[in-house]
């Protein structure tokens, strides 16, 4: 099954839709007089495009960068060709498996914690009667979606402070030692769950969407043979939401090494350094941070987290397909 | 608002079904209440009595009311430029980006335009494959635009996905039969689309600008290495630095004694909080104008 046939929201369902244009079966020697016709149309495509062409292509031009010794007098196309020393640097350097490792572990552990919930939360709320209840949970748990970064690791900082926060003042209360919840023991679970609270309410909206497609018959007829809730859930909703949730997953394990960025950018410190460093803040410190900008060297690092990316998106696919008969493509 | 669905009950409940509603509404009301206790503790917080604070008598609500970290915000050219910084990019940023969002969704909506198949795939491949953030950034410094305002608005100023929405908003929302008619009428595709589709296309306007403007308010990153000159700094940017410090400036302090020192420590911790509210409070409320669109497009967007 493809991802064109799964009937509700899909992220990547319209970036792929957007694509599927049916051929019009018009005589070629049309086109030139079709094209001269649409002339203003094409007009309204001119700032847009320039935009995409500047922004977008031109640093996909500049990406090769990542196979040169680039100077900023030489600028892109004139440094001094090195083929793959960079890449060759970077596996080769001290800080490689260490990179690796933290993001494979904070980005896995991430996947693993909360993929789950949004759909538990998807049921829980599709199978709740009032439609007010249902609403106002729903309002409630979208809001911290659209609050900022920054905003979200100034309250992480804030409210778990071991200097006063809310958190440690409730554990001090009940007993307990009080914890650096930003430290290197508890950087990773912090991030995570912080990230449960912004992204739950609002990832469930896919599977609530996908929940609404099923048929309310097929609850009907379980329900006057005696299936109870929880049967009923286990045997007609999640086959029924078994596409999304692969394409989700397949989703979200292609764009696992590249989430987060900057909110782990936002939450390192000197003391959590050891776990927090993951590629992106490697790469970025390479680049910014240091006294000599190794600037090639950077994209070299960003460049080998994409195709690791895009390895991962493809196995797993494969394994999805294997697994379940369901894929992205 | 939202996604819901209702499945009337034509049967009894069982027992065990009355254990799962009790169960299943408990559990979304603690969820719920989890998701809106740090959002209310900030905001009372913020209003706080300076010393209620870090006694730890703040549970939910204020304790002893106080406006004195908001006027502090008020009074710093700091805070305040960078506040109007926000605005400024928001408003910008809003209006740049869906511009170019319109210009580039209601051609490609257009099913008789030769090409559109190549185009829309123009469009769309530098989402699959982006050159992340250093070539980017060599681009905008040969450009010349570090350190400037546009450094903010114009990287990033058109999204993909809001692309998609918009032209599935035409697609759907301009009939054919429209542009036939407007075409008999001898209106050229200029005339079509300022007096025809345009005003029909409002509401799709409005969640652009929305979207838009939320973006950019919450953005801090592009500024964090773009901007050098701290005048243009956007207000996310100024709160990541201010809740970097753990605690007052010493050079400020240098000379006062410890109760003063502790009284100018606590001041900094509600302005902290005070700071995250006004920082999260535009989105908060634009949102929920903005969700409803969002669900809808992105429905319409994954059924075209």
């Amino acid at each position: 099954m493809s991802v064109e046939q799964v009937p509700i929201a899909v992220p990547a369902a319209p970036l792929l839709a957007a694509a599927q244009v049916t051929h019009t079966g018009r005589p070629k020697r049309h086109l030139a007089r079709r094209v001269a016709r649409s002339w203003q149309l094409y007009l309204l495509l001119v700032p847009p495009a320039a935009y995409t062409v500047i922004f977008l292509y031109w640093p996909l031009y500049g990406l090769q960068i990542a196979f040169r010794n680039y100077s900023v007098a030489l600028g892109i196309s004139g440094s001094p060709w090195v083929g793959t020393a960079n890449l060759r640097q970077f596996v080769n350097s001290f800080e490689f498996w260490t990179v690796i490792r933290n993001t494979l572990i904070l980005n896995g552990y991430q996947l693993v914690a909360l993929f789950p919930l949004p759909i538990i939360l998807a049921i829980l709320l599709n199978t709740v009667r009032s439609r007010r209840y249902s609403r106002t949970v729903q309002m409630i748990t979208y809001a911290p979606h659209f609050i900022s970064t920054v905003v979200v690791v100034g309250m992480v900082i804030m409210l778990f402070s071991p200097d006063g926060g809310i958190i440690n003042q409730a554990i001090g209360g009940l007993g307990g030692q009080q914890q650096d919840f930003l430290s290197d023991t508890w950087f990773r679970h912090t991030y995570v769950w912080s990230g449960a609270w912004q992204t739950l309410g609002y990832s469930a909206i896919i599977y609530l969407a996908a929940l609404s497609g099923v048929d309310p018959e097929l609850h009907e007829a379980a329900r006057v043979d005696g299936a109870n809730m929880v049967r009923r859930i286990w045997h007609i909703d999640l086959p029924g939401i078994l596409p999304v949730m692969v394409v989700v997953l397949i989703l979200n394990m292609g764009s696992m090494l590249s989430t987060g960025f900057e909110k782990v950018l936002l939450m390192q410190n000197p003391l959590n350094l050891s776990v927090s460093e993951v590629i992106d803040t490697y790469s970025y410190r390479v680049a910014f941070v240091s006294p000599l900008p190794q600037y090639s060297y950077a994209a070299a690092i960003s460049l080998f987290q994409s195709v690791m990316g895009l390895c991962l998106l493809v196995s797993a696919n494969w394994l999805a397909r294997r697994a379940t008969r369901e894929s992205l493509f | 608002m939202g996604v819901s669905t209702r499945r009337r009950p034509h049967v009894a409940d069982s027992t065990g079904d009355r254990a799962y509603y009790i169960i299943n509404y408990s559990v979304l009301a603690m969820f719920t209440l989890s998701v809106l206790y740090p959002l209310v503790y900030v905001l009372s917080s913020s209003f706080s009595r300076t010393s209620a604070i870090t006694s730890g008598s703040v549970k939910l609500w204020p304790v002893g009311l106080s406006l004195d970290a908001y006027k502090t915000i008020w009074h710093s050219p700091q805070l305040v430029t960078g506040f109007l910084n926000s605005v400024f990019y928001a408003v910008a940023g809003a209006i740049v980006g869906t511009v170019l969002t319109v210009l580039a969704g209601y051609p490609l909506s257009r099913s008789d335009l030769p090409f559109r198949r190549i185009l829309t795939f123009f469009f769309l491949i530098p989402t699959l494959f982006s050159a992340g953030i250093i070539p980017t950034y060599l681009i905008v410094r040969q450009l010349g635009l570090l350190n400037t305002r546009w450094a903010i608005i114009l990287p990033g100023a058109m999204t993909v996905f809001n692309l998609i929405i918009t032209r599935a908003f035409y697609q759907l929302s301009v009939p054919k039969e429209l542009l036939e008619a407007a075409r008999v009428d001898g209106a050229s595709d200029f005339r079509f689309f300022v007096q025809v589709a345009l005003p029909l296309s409002k509401p799709i306007i409005a969640v652009n600008l929305l979207f838009y403007a939320i973006a950019q308010w919450n953005g801090w990153f592009s500024a964090f290495i773009y901007l050098t000159n701290e005048h243009l700094y956007p207000l996310q940017l100024v709160l990541r630095e201010i809740l970097a410090q753990s605690s007052v400036d010493p050079s400020s302090i240098q000379g006062s004694n410890i109760a003063e020192l502790m009284q100018k420590k606590q001041l900094f911790d509600k302005l902290k909080y005070a700071l995250i509210v006004v920082a999260m409070v535009p989105p908060l409320i634009a949102y929920p104008f903005v969700q409803k669109h969002f669900i809808k497009g992105a429905l319409i967007g994954s059924l075209k």
